[in-house]
């Protein structure tokens, strides 16, 4: 079978295993539409909350971006990660053991305030959206490349999809699709992983081979990659290049995003009691974990294999990834010099995004640019995401390894769309129509209005993966400086201070919120030219400014609090209460 | 018997659990992996800097034994103090 065959045969059947297990686990209840029932194993809810966290840009991105960067790459990797760890000991089991469905729910109670509950919606739905657009577009991205069909067409596919087993099964259809999703994923990244590997250092276990010699021969693989960079005049790829604190804010800022964001938190309402949600954060890190430990490893591996391939490398004797990734748009050359061979040192090598001429090609065959070359001698253009979706044909893998990415691809963004339209279906539903404007409507209607709600999210997202404004990467930093600004420091004082009240935390949400959003605002959108670290406040730059605002907000918080009226008794009891694992109880359905 | 006193003494024995922890916790990732890290750049583990390793490799190792330990203690103080799950 020829690899178109394979990849529509692959692609195929996990989709049609998606929509088996939605038919399988529709929800009944808006028990199990928000939460499951709280009935999820920790293993698979581990799964479940893998599949949930990692993104598109997890599988196809994450890896680039680290090749290009080397070590600072790291903030990625720790960020990412790190925040699970916060997770499972200071937020997972208590909110656990508060047993509601949403996170809102929980601010609004703790808070005693409709108001703090709003503030908390607003948030939960901006952060979401922000994610799911992206999502939306990887879907696309991954079928125009792999299926030849339209990007657009892509959307719409991934949309109805999405629309089947997040509508159908709620809460319940998603945890299951997730999990066979997780394993899809892990098992399309771990497989070229695993043989290119084997084909340069010799070890099948990635994470060693990156730090073992090259197959045959006494180096180092890392520093024949340091020599090569700095031969060629990029960075040392061990060494890093930004400054210390803006490494430190910005990892702070992930991993504290990481524990905020609202649809991560949401997993560990599912698992049957508090110990789970202990385990089961465990779990789910450790499932992240094998990806996120294999990426640094493939990104060094593609790096090196880029470099010494093409530098200076005769254009026609090039391999024959090169021309297909060139045809797909992620590479691109010019031959500024005219000597037929490829010189690739740091620098862009043209201005702005390439835009390739239709069917005309150069001396050497190469698709010409109608982009002006810049002046500097680096005549590559390399999009990172190649240094994933090339690593089957780079190791000579057979097609149902590409076949494999491609299905890979997909799992990971849809998982996470899925994940992240539940969470603003919720709170919709739950937050917005049930607690707020129609407290009277009965479980059934507001099942119905969850569902409604998914459905409107899926076509809004689908809208920007369509059309996605040009703002997309940039807005990135808002989800997790928001969610590090806001919600951290509200869920954390709630659960360990008895002293907090809803004036305090109001105000320290509502100070973090404003400052992030107006740092990430001004530096992004209002003043971009004065986006470097000559202007940014003590050296922070936008993507690390939540950590700041996360600190203001618990200062404010403190001080608010400490001249205004202690919360009432009962809710001195309710904190309490919730640090007790004893008494868990699932919630009864519609509450 | 779940008495005031009691729950009082299984929070503090939780603080104290959770402090040692998130303590490691920033020493390996912020201490190894950023402030530290061209020190530890200086001594190999075999290909690795060191830096780069607890960077890149290490930090995370140490986040996933954590959770489990953590939860493993845990289930253990929780026993201590009956207020453990039925």
């Amino acid at each position: 079978m020829d690899t178109q065959t394979l990849v529509y045969l692959f692609v195929g059947t996990t989709f049609a295993l998606y929509i088996g297990i939605a038919i399988w686990s529709r929800a009944g209840s808006t028990s199990e539409y928000y939460v499951a029932s709280k009935g999820v194993h920790p293993i698979a809810n581990g799964m479940a909350t893998g599949a949930d966290w990692m993104s598109a840009a997890s599988f196809i991105s994450m890896a680039g971006i680290i090749s290009f960067v080397g070590r600072d790459g790291a903030v990625y990797l720790m960020g990412w990660t790190g925040g699970y760890v916060l997770l499972a000991m200071c937020l997972a089991p208590y909110l656990r053991k508060f047993g509601k469905f949403t996170v809102p729910e929980f601010v609004g109670e703790r808070y005693y305030s409709q108001a703090a509950r709003m503030v908390a919606v607003v948030c939960v739905i901006f952060i979401s959206f922000t994610y799911v657009a992206g999502q939306m577009r990887g879907v696309g991205i991954v079928f125009s490349r792999y299926l030849e069909v339209d990007i657009n067409m892509g959307v719409f596919i991934g949309m109805a999809i999405v629309f089947f087993y997040a509508v159908l099964g709620g809460m319940k259809g998603i945890t299951y699709t997730q999990v066979a999703q997780y394993c899809v994923m892990i098992f399309a990244y771990m497989i070229p992983a695993i043989f290119i590997s084997m084909m340069m250092t010799g070890n099948p276990i990635p994470q060693l081979g990156f730090g073992g010699t090259l197959d045959g021969t006494d180096t180092y693989l890392l520093d024949k990659l340091n020599g090569i960079s700095q031969e060629l005049g990029f960075a040392e790829y061990t060494g890093g290049s930004k400054s210390t604190i803006d490494v430190f804010f910005i990892t702070v800022a992930l991993m504290v995003g990481t524990a905020g964001l609202p649809h991560v938190i949401v997993r560990f309402f599912t698992v049957p009691k508090v110990s789970d949600a202990r385990k089961s954060a465990g779990y789910a890190l450790l499932f992240i974990a094998i990806l996120y430990t294999t990426a640094p490893a493939v990104a060094s591996f593609a790096r090196l294999n880029l470099l010494q391939t093409v530098s200076e490398a005769d254009y026609t004797k090039l391999p024959g990834w090169f021309q297909t990734w060139e045809k797909a748009g992620l590479l691109g050359w010019v031959d500024k010099n005219g000597d037929g061979k490829i010189q690739y040192h740091p620098g862009a090598a043209f201005e702005g995004k390439p835009s390739f001429k239709k069917d005309e090609t150069g001396v050497n065959g190469e698709r010409l640019l109608e982009n002006s070359a810049t002046a500097n001698n680096n005549e590559l253009y390399v999009d990172r995401d190649i240094m994933v979706l090339a690593n089957p044909e780079i190791a000579n893998l057979p097609g149902w390894v590409v076949a494999l990415i491609a299905a890979g691809g997909l799992a990971a963004a849809l998982s996470t769309a899925a994940g992240l339209l539940l969470v603003i279906s919720t709170s919709i539903s739950h937050d917005l129509l049930k607690s707020n404007v129609m407290p009277h409507i009965s479980e059934k209607q507001e099942l119905f209005a969850a569902r409604a709600a998914a459905g409107v999210a899926i076509v809004i997202a689908g809208y920007f993966g369509i059309n996605p404004p040009g703002f997309v990467a940039q807005v990135v930093a808002f989800a997790f400086g928001l969610a590090a600004a806001s919600f951290f420091p509200a869920i954390i004082m709630g659960i360990f201070s008895k002293r907090m009240n809803k004036e305090g935390a109001i105000a320290g949400m509502l100070t973090g919120l404003i400052f992030t959003f107006a740092y990430i605002v001004y530096f992004k959108f209002v003043n971009p030219a004065a986006n470097n670290p000559a202007h940014w406040w003590f050296g922070v730059s936008p993507e690390g400014i939540g950590t700041l605002g996360m600190i203001l907000n618990f200062a404010v918080s403190y001080c608010v609090a400490l001249v205004t009226a202690a919360p009432p008794e009962k809710i001195q009891h309710l904190v309490e209460d919730i640090r007790i694992p004893r008494g868990a109880i699932a919630p009864v359905a519609g509450h | 018997m779940s008495t005031q006193l009691n729950k009082q003494a299984y929070w503090k024995e939780n603080l104290r659990l959770l402090t040692i922890l998130l303590t490691i916790w920033f020493i390996v990732s912020y201490g190894f992996g950023v402030l530290f890290v061209d020190a530890l750049d200086t001594i190999k583990l075999g290909g690795f800097p060191l830096g780069f390793w607890f960077a890149q490799q290490g930090s995370i190792y140490t986040f996933v034994i954590l959770i489990f330990v953590y939860s493993v203690r845990m289930n253990h103080i929780d026993r201590k103090y009956d207020v453990h799950e039925e």
